[in-house]
């Protein structure tokens, strides 16, 4: 199976005045295609630096970063837009809804940045609306709707142009325990289809929805192993792989679908 | 897809509708203020041609001027000033002149006895000759105007006014005015219509006010009068000698004027030994002047109006740069969403375009209407505030705006070309943002 995404030997250091915060100090590990991966960590861990680089939010200091075929470690800030446009989809904590348009004018939004919005791709944002739930409220705003609702637009609106995986950060952070239920069984669903999920959080209830944990501490990875439950339910061992502040090997897994 | 970021850009700001309404407002302001006073200058500046054109431009006037009165001894002999009758005749041996019109006035009480109601009224009295109507351009309601037969007659034509106020109900033709200072009556022969109060054109000279005149034949005037006024008050006795108060020189052909008006110049001076007890008004020069002053005005008018489009500018500059750092998280979603740096700067760019666009429009909408409206501010100032409002001078009253075409495209240009410079820089700011501190941004 083709791997999403593939990270090797990544870095990233801040220069604060005359200090160098090293965030993240040499991770390497390999998405495949379907899987499920929640990135956990205390603060400080390089989570959020980790997040960024996935998302080409930011370029690493060194190290590459294959998304697909393409390496987007080094490209220009037009290219990594194109790129957060074409291939990722992000699912924030809080939603982030563009508050002056619809529910079907949010879902568009990453198509319009694309170019690629016609009266086809609006016709499949309608169908992704009423796929996460929301076929009656196409044309309401997001102040009209429940956090829930908020992020069920804001899951369509990351699905939307078919990417290389979908990124969420705390994705469920805001939510009460029964919306988080919920918008974690979506996110299963989703993933059933096939598609590929990287997951930011701190909350172990929500991990354990994942199939695959990968653990980070002080800029490194401490731990990237398979869910036990999650391994039973699909059939393969378990395989449980420790790494100390060197690169994890290709990790080779099949995935559960 | 451009279409959508304006549909965008005007949702945008319909989110916030009281806070675009006032920056809208601020360049509208500037967009109607660059077309009125603009509209102002050119009424102003055709108010000032066309009362120069009444002049003529082919004429030449020279004007008696009293000289002030600064002797403290008592004297009995007259204190004689201005042109006289040897004078111009001189002026009318110049061969580029085709005609000499003599005027001598006085201000009088006229009376009517035949009214007891009627109160006397002060006015002038005007000594002219048939000609006079001409260059005055006055025209006549009743009857007919002063005829050379008439010359040496005891005959008036009286104005408007002077007729509403002693004929109410009567016909004045053939009635008499009383002079009670000369002891003199005119019978009526002619009744003026109505006409407005000339400015003063060129600053040297106050406008003529026709509204209380008694026209008579110079000649009967000189014959009845003399030469000599005498005027007393309590206390103090004046005795003035004067024979003519103005003369306007027609010339042949406008190309002399010029030069006419220097000989003319030269001539007075060497007859009265550099006396400056009179004055030259030369319409076709002040023509010449007023022209090159209208450039002047719409140059410093449209430039007082540019400054408070600037302001405007100011207005939206700051609004927008509120905005970019209120929508600081949006913008951080867009770009995660994959907007890149151009769009980001074309989103606020356009909505700063719409601000300007439609305060440019609403600008010159009202700007059409705004002679209308002045129009309207003058009757409802009449009528609210009459008292007051007659003070107002004359002049300014009847200054008509005048819209000048050309400001049109000039005031929305530049509301346009202000919307976009001042627009840049939020907009860069909000394209210079780095995506993760923005999405971040609480």
């Amino acid at each position: 199976m083709e791997n999403a995404v593939e990270i090797r030997d990544l870095t990233k250091h801040y220069v604060l005045k005359s200090e160098t915060v090293k965030a993240l100090r040499g991770v390497s590990f390999d998405v495949p295609q379907g899987d499920y991966v929640a990135i956990m960590g205390p603060s400080g861990s390089g989570k959020s630096t980790l997040l960024n680089l996935l998302g080409c939010l930011d370029r690493p200091t060194t190290g590459s970063y294959m998304l697909g075929d393409q390496n987007v470690a080094q490209m220009s800030d037009d290219e990594l837009s194109g790129t957060r446009a074409s291939r990722i989809g992000f699912v924030f904590q809080s939603y982030n809804l563009i508050p002056q348009l619809t529910v079907v004018e949010n879902i568009e939004v990453p198509l319009y940045y694309m170019g690629s919005l016609n009266s086809k791709a609006k016709e499949r944002c309608r169908e992704l609306a009423t796929l996460v739930g929301l076929g009656e409220r196409l044309d309401h705003r997001p102040t009209q709707l429940s956090g829930g609702q908020q992020q069920r637009v804001a899951i369509a609106r990351s699905i939307v142009n078919d990417p290389q995986f979908i990124l969420a950060d705390e994705a469920t952070g805001n939510l009460d325990s029964v919306t988080t239920e919920e918008i974690l069984q979506l996110f299963e669903r989703l993933n059933q289809e096939g598609r590929t999920i990287i997951m930011v959080t701190h909350e172990d209830e929500v991990a354990e929805h994942a199939k695959r944990v990968i653990r980070l501490r002080d800029g490194h990875i401490v731990s990237d192993e398979r869910n036990s439950d999650r391994v039973i339910a699909s059939g393969t061992s378990p395989n449980v792989t420790q790494v100390e502040s060197e690169p994890v090997a290709d990790l080779d897994q099949t995935p559960a679908v | 897809m451009l279409f959508r970021t304006w549909i965008l850009g005007i949702k945008s700001l319909l989110l916030h509708p009281m806070r675009s309404a006032l920056t809208v407002l601020g360049i509208l302001i500037g967009v109607l203020s660059v077309i009125a006073l603009l509209a102002i200058g050119e009424g102003v500046s055709i108010k000032a041609q066309q009362d120069i054109e009444a002049l003529g431009a082919e004429n030449i006037i020279v004007r008696s001027i009293e000289p002030p009165n600064d002797s403290i001894e008592f004297s009995f002999s007259a204190r004689e000033f201005g042109i006289n009758r040897a004078e111009m005749e001189q002026i009318r041996a110049i061969p580029t002149i085709a005609q000499v019109i003599p005027v001598r006035e006085l201000r009088l009480q006229f009376q009517y006895t035949g009214n007891a109601l009627a109160e006397p009224r002060l006015g002038r009295l005007v000594g002219c000759t048939p000609e006079y109507q001409g260059i005055n351009r006055l025209e006549v309601d009743r009857g007919h105007f002063l005829t050379h037969p008439e010359k040496q007659a005891t005959v008036c034509v009286i104005s408007a006014e002077l007729a509403k106020h002693f004929f109410p109900y009567e016909d004045p033709l053939g009635k008499e005015i009383f002079v009670p200072a000369k002891k003199n009556r005119f019978s009526i022969v002619g009744v003026l219509k109505q006409k407005t109060a000339t400015g003063a054109v060129g600053g040297s000279f106050s406008g003529q006010d026709f509204s209380n005149d008694v026209y008579i034949p110079i000649e009967t005037m000189r014959r009845l009068m003399g030469d000599l006024e005498e005027k007393r008050a309590a206390g103090s006795f004046e005795r003035k000698k004067f024979e003519l108060s103005q003369v306007t020189c027609k010339v042949k052909d406008v190309k002399d004027v010029p030069k006419t008006a220097k000989i003319i110049e030269s001539t007075l001076r060497r007859m009265k030994n550099d006396r400056e007890d009179f004055g030259i008004i030369v319409p076709y020069e002040l023509l010449e002047q007023a022209r090159s002053t209208r450039i002047m005005i719409q140059l410093i008018f449209g430039l007082v109006a540019a400054v408070s489009l600037v302001v405007g500018g100011i207005g939206i500059m700051n609004i927008m740069l509120a905005t970019v750092t209120e929508r600081t998280r949006e913008i951080g979603v867009r770009r995660a969403l994959g907007a890149c740096r151009r769009d980001i700067t074309r989103q606020f760019l356009i909505e700063t375009i719409v601000l300007s666009v439609v305060g440019g429009c609403i600008g010159m909408g009202l700007g059409l209407l705004f002679p209308v409206s002045t129009e309207g501010g003058k009757v409802l100032a009449d009528w609210i505030a009459p008292e007051y409002y007659d003070k107002v001078p004359t002049y300014f009253r009847e200054v008509v705006p005048v819209l000048v075409p050309w400001s049109f495209p000039l005031a929305f240009g530049i509301s346009v070309v202000v919307g976009v410079i001042f627009g840049l820089y939020p907009a860069m700011r909000a394209a210079q943002m780095d995506p993760i501190e923005a999405l971040r941004h609480e």
